[in-house]
């Protein structure tokens, strides 16, 4: 059980990071055709939903780690900041997707590299677990 | 117990993060790439095509380096260079036989680049080839994700 749920954790926070990449070729002029948008779309949703639901789970599976760990409070605080400038992207991109490159709004290309950030912050908690 | 619950030195800390730093922008970078390959397919767009093999040279291939140098690091940190413990056959085998791959890839991927820089247009069987290269390797790495998560014995 323990290993199932791990796998699917450090899976789906590949996810997450694949959708990272993706959206990053985006704003840095790559070309966005329907396919790839929805597959960034995907995995985005899919890793974050799974890196939360498996993560908590885990937490709460394993007799070491409690749900009020510092390091895991600091993890779901960055899941939310990532997430909340996903969703700023996104609805930029909203409506593009003909296979042209596009100029976002500088607001919008920030709110995608304070998404890396947040995405890189939340990987050395999720590696250094300062605290555990 | 697998590694990841384990409370490692700090001194493990940043070549672990190196590598699995490493290796999400490798994943992350051969998506990309076989997502617009795939999308090519019908338009065969030079922008599409371009910029996977772009892609593949800016972003994969570094993510390579770092991925690799950090696991021969961190299996030096934990005294595993030497093992011959499974999981560390399956990600040293998965890491070779992806390294060749992704070779493989970059030359054709290049090739091409070089021809649509001449003005030519991008071949179709060669994005296709890159196409099956890339994916395969994603497969693979997969599996790597699986070994380094649940270290089976």
């Amino acid at each position: 059980m323990y290993d199932a749920l791990l796998f699917l954790h450090v899976l789906t926070a590949f996810f997450l990071a694949a959708a990272v990449v993706m959206f990053s070729s985006f704003v840095l002029g790559g070309p966005i055709d329907r396919p790839s948008k929805l597959v960034a779309e995907i995995l985005w949703g899919v890793g974050g939903l799974g890196t939360l639901g498996f993560g908590i789970w885990l937490a709460l599976n394993r007799p070491e780690y409690e749900i009020w760990d510092g390091w895991i409070i600091a993890a779901l605080v960055l899941w939310l900041l990532a997430n909340g400038a996903g969703a700023r992207v996104s609805r930029d991109l909203r409506g593009v997707g003909g296979g042209s490159t596009i100029t976002l709004d500088r607001r919008a290309v920030f709110a995608h590299w304070m998404r890396v950030l947040w995405v890189v912050l939340l990987l050395v908690v999720m590696v250094w677990k300062p605290g555990a | 117990m697998s590694a990841l619950a384990v409370i490692r030195p700090d001194s493990w800390f940043f070549p672990l993060f190196l590598h699995i730093a490493g290796a999400m922008v490798l994943v992350g970078a051969l998506t990309l790439a076989s997502v617009y390959l795939i999308a090519s397919w019908r338009s065969n767009s030079v922008a599409l095509i371009r910029t996977a093999y772009m892609s593949l040279f800016y972003a994969a291939l570094p993510g390579y380096i770092v991925f690799r140098v950090g696991a021969e690091w961190i299996a030096d940190k934990e005294g595993l260079a030497d093992s011959d413990l499974t999981w560390i056959g399956i990600g040293y085998g998965v890491s070779d036989l992806g390294a060749l791959l992704l070779i493989v890839a970059l030359v054709i991927g290049g090739i091409s680049v070089r021809r649509m820089n001449r003005g030519g247009t991008p071949s179709p069987i060669a994005a296709r080839i890159v196409t099956g290269l890339v994916s395969l390797v994603l497969i693979a790495y997969l599996v790597a994700v699986w070994a380094m998560s649940t270290k089976p014995a």
